[in-house]
């Protein structure tokens, strides 16, 4: 009765298979003939449309005309993890959400695969893209190896300045090397972009948890200005009874798990059960299924019109034979050691709420049970509270750190923030944008603040 | 960084990339904006007295989805005052120290109209003059432009009478409405003119509305044959810029011109010997940003096949120029498919077997076709219709021994 029910493992290519690359690189040829499509256009929406402002009609162009190298730099120059983003932005809300071609009801260009043929590039030939700037006394120090803190200490690099990150993990990235789906991105295509950063001259340190391994203190002695890119933490728990039967995982952890061990080795159930439906649910739900899961369904307390995962999220997991469970609030997780079933009660939808959606009423007396021998719990991450209510002087809301739209600048002047941990949670291209911002509102920091005082 | 300045029969530009005389470079403050994005140098919509032009005035030719192809115009030349086009060169020229900028000409065919214009427009401080021998329409039934430059005789005489007054580089420009540009060529050196530049637009007609049958561009029901240009009329302009390069009795300095839309197309000019290249159409489709393209990837290239300068580029293809005699008749290549990449369309099939040798062939078990490398006789067809990259490759297979050519053969050695 308690012995875990474990999918079969699969064979080697058949993980290969599954975690493949979604969208696969263009061809030259592919490249050339949907670059010629582009029609060039004059203060191009697609550009407004991209958080960090890529001039995307210039970066095709040039693709157009063969020159690769100046493509990859005019892409890199305005958005240093620019080949992360080519993978993973959620480009029908963004770039080639905005491209012209919809209003000739035509396919938009492929902005994100070219962006990618001309990263790739980049990565696969030998040229230098970029120098550092001629060297500047001042140092900053940034908290976190994800893509703000990348971004903002590329930028700052550019200019000149010592910039060293700390990051608790044993690899650098943020959830763009723990993080994303893998079948988007691989942990190795993160780390080669993190050494074109190194490059510029940014140091990094693993292994470093701030506030553990090393003070605050010791940073504003060490350093002129910090930033703080922390991101968020893990997923908020249901507070449920049964959450501490084996098989229960929070959503992050699973995910962590997928992209930093062996495919082979990792357990999961023949029956799944995510909980929620956003983004992080879908790639879940989708990677379960892809290590071999039989069943797999997101339970959502709401209806499909209010999930708030992105539409070609939606239909892929479809497509990965992703059940849905519309109206399920669950209460309970029943199991004997290990888990063995979920309990739900259904709902409807109720007043509008002040979010804008509507609140999910539990119906009476509906109490169902879904068999399962995995729960994923992701319903959203929680702010990094405790680390960030030690900030001296930085102000919070809502778990956020507040900040100057345009200089990332908190209420503690000497400290910048950017990134999930700022803006609540969207995108790795907000983050680089929040991160490039910083960069510049530090940049007028340290101007301001003038030279430093001998001896340090 | 490889250095790009230029310098075309003494007028200098930090750049090779002009705005050819039109549209673009019709007004002080465009050719302003221009040079603030990057251009080296400017040819002045040409100067003269001030016309009146037609409304339309384009049409063009679209390919494949793509616009402009060809762009045909029944413009004349500039419709503003004299003394207002003056004044902005002056302007420019004062703000622009660096930038190359030629004022293009032309008046009435008599030695004091010339000598006049010639002397006002020098005055402004201008680098050069470019002498429009080559306006296909309109400015020739008044016996100017192509109507001079289709006339070896008329277009050394002009030139002579502006050499005798002018002070800076004069360029002329060419026709391509001609038989044969090399002899227009050689009457502007025999007139005195320091470099040439070519071409101007070809005569055509774009198209027909097939329901009011009014040719393209429509003028009030009428329409009337224009200059050619754009992308379309490179091929054609290359030409004519090698054969000018390549007539040993012809020695002064190119500004090539036509269809130029990209750093690829300058190199090429360049490589068949042109000083600098001159751009119309491109930036009338696009705007002055296509520059900075331009430059970054000619300075790329130049750096990555490790030449210092534009000097160690020019004319580097013209050795490789022959008359059609000289050329090896024992050199052979065939055709082959690879089965890995063909994606079975069989048009290569269908373009040998209809329009060409016959020696593709299709097979019963699957949609790759076989090439009769026997008979296949190396014209290269299939490699350009096959829609797959390096699908069909030309290989060389070994041909009689030696060298032999027509002119060889002709003068009855092996
Ligand atoms: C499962 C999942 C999938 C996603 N998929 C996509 C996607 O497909 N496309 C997309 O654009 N975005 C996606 N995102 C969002 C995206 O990953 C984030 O918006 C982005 O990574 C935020 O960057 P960041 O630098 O703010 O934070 P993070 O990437 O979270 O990086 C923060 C880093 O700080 C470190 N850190 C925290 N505290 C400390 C401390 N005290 N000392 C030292 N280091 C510390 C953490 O270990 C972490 O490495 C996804 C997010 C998740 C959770
Ligand atoms: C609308 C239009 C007007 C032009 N006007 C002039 C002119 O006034 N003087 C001149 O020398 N050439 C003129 N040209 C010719 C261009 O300078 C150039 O020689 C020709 O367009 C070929 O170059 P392109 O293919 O880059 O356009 C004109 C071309 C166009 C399209
Ligand atoms: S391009 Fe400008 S001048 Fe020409 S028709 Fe259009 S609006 Fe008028």
């Amino acid at each position: 009765m308690s012995e875990i029910r474990l999918a079969p493992k699969l064979r080697p290519e058949e993980y290969r298979t599954n975690f493949g690359d979604i969208n696969r690189a263009l061809s030259p040829g592919a490249a050339l003939a949907e670059a010629s499509r582009c029609l060039f256009c004059f203060d191009a929406p697609c550009t407004a449309a991209c958080p960090t402002h890529i001039d995307v009609p210039a970066f095709i162009k040039k693709i157009a005309t063969g020159n690769m190298r100046g493509s990859a730099r005019e892409i890199l120059s305005a958005n240093i993890l620019g080949a992360s983003c080519a993978r993973v932005c959620p480009v029908e809300v963004l770039c080639e959400g905005a491209c012209v071609m919809h209003g000739r009801g035509e396919p938009p260009i492929q902005i994100g695969r070219l962006q990618r043929h001309a990263t790739d590039w980049a990565f696969q030939n030998p040229v230098q893209l970029f120098a550092p700037g001629s060297a500047r006394d001042k140092r900053v120090a940034l908290i976190g190896a994800g893509p703000a803190s990348l971004s903002c200490a590329a930028e700052l690099a550019k200019m000149g300045y010592g910039a060293v990150i700390l990051d608790r993990h044993p690899l650098p990235g943020g959830l763009n090397t723990y993080g994303i789906a893998y079948y988007k991105m691989t942990p190795e295509e993160s780390l080669r972009e993190i050494n074109l950063v190194r490059s510029l001259g940014v140091k990094i340190q693993c292994g470093v948890q701030v506030g553990h391994d090393l003070t605050l203190e010791d940073l504003e002695a060490d350093f002129d200005a910090i930033f703080i890119g922390v991101g968020l933490g893990k997923t908020r728990r249901l507070g449920i009874p049964g959450e501490n039967l084996a098989g229960v995982y929070e959503a992050i952890d699973f995910i962590e798990e997928v992209k930093s061990k062996p495919f082979a080795e990792i357990d999961v159930g023949r029956r799944v059960v995510v909980i929620g439906a956003g983004n992080t649910s879908i790639d879940c739900a989708t990677q379960a299924r892809r290590l071999g899961a039989e069943w797999v369904a997101i339970v959502y307390r709401r209806g499909e019109s209010e999930m708030p995962a992105y539409h070609y999220e939606y239909e892929l997991a479809k497509q990965d034979g992703v059940q849905f469970l519309w109206h399920a609030q669950p209460v309970e997780i029943q199991g004997n050691a290990f888990v063995q079933r979920l309990v739900c009660v259904r709902t409807r939808s109720g007043a509008r709420e002040a979010s804008g959606s509507f609140r999910a009423d539990e119906i009476p007396e509906s109490r169902f049970f879904i068999e399962t021998d995995m729960v994923i719990e992701a319903l959203g991450q929680d702010p990094r509270s405790s680390f960030l209510e030690k900030l001296p002087g930085v102000q919070l809301e809502k778990g956020r750190v507040v900040v100057d739209p345009g200089t990332g600048q908190t209420a503690n002047p000497k400290y910048f923030s950017g990134g999930d941990c700022a803006n609540g949670g969207k995108e790795v291209v907000d983050a680089v944008a929040d991160g490039k911002r910083a960069a510049a509102g530090i940049d007028r920091y340290l101007r301001a603040v003038g030279p430093r005082p001998p001896g340090l | 960084m490889a250095d790009l300045s230029c310098n075309l029969g003494g007028i200098r530009s930090p750049n090779p990339f002009w705005l050819a005389s039109g549209p673009p470079s019709n007004s002080g403050e465009q050719v302003a904006r221009a040079f603030d994005q990057g251009w080296g140098g400017a040819v002045w919509k040409t100067v003269g007295e001030p016309i009146i032009n037609t409304t339309s005035r384009y049409s063009s030719i679209d390919w494949n989805g793509q616009r402009m192809m060809g762009l045909n115009n029944i413009e004349l030349i500039s419709d503003r005052p004299i003394e207002e086009n003056l004044r902005e060169i002056r302007e420019v020229k004062r703000r622009y120290p660096d930038q190359a900028v030629v004022v293009s000409l032309m008046v009435d065919s008599t030695r004091k109209a010339w000598h006049d214009i010639v002397k006002r427009t020098e005055d402004t401080g201008c680098d050069g003059l470019e002498l429009n021998f080559g306006c296909p329409h309109g400015m020739s039934e008044r016996g100017m432009g192509a109507a001079v430059g289709q006339v070896p005789e008329y277009t050394c005489q002009i030139t002579a009478w502006v050499k005798e007054v002018a002070r800076t580089p004069v360029i002329v420009k060419l026709t391509p409405n001609t038989s044969d540009v090399r002899y227009i060529a050689r009457a502007a050196q025999k007139g005195g003119a320091d470099a040439i530049s070519l071409i101007n637009t070809l005569n055509s007609i774009t198209g027909i509305d097939l329901d009011t049958f009014v040719p393209r561009p429509n003028v009030g029901g009428m329409s009337t044959h224009g200059g050619y240009c754009g992308p379309a009329v490179k091929p054609i302009a290359l030409n004519m810029v090698s054969s000018a390069a390549l007539d040993p009795e012809f020695h002064i300095p190119i500004s090539g011109i036509g269809g130029i839309a990209t750093w690829r197309d300058a190199v090429e000019f360049i490589l068949l010997g042109a000083g600098t290249v001159q751009v119309c159409t491109a930036v009338m489709h696009y705007g002055f940003r296509i520059i900075r393209d331009m430059l970054e990837g000619l300075e790329f290239y130049l750096e990555e096949k490790g030449f210092q300068s534009l000097n160690e580029l020019r004319g580097r293809s013209l050795p490789h120029l022959t008359d059609w005699g000289n050329l090896d008749l024992n050199y052979r290549i065939v055709a082959k498919i690879d089965p890995e990449t063909c994606i079975g369309c069989q048009l290569c099939y269908v373009a040998c077997w209809d329009g060409a040798h016959q020696c593709i062939h299709l097979r019963e078990d699957r949609r790759v076709p076989l090439i009769d490398e026997v008979e296949c006789v190396g014209c290269n067809l299939c490699a350009l219709v096959c829609p797959v990259e390096d699908c069909i490759t030309m290989a060389q297979v070994p041909g009689p021994a030696g060298k032999m050519s027509w002119n060889a053969l002709r003068s009855g050695r092996s």
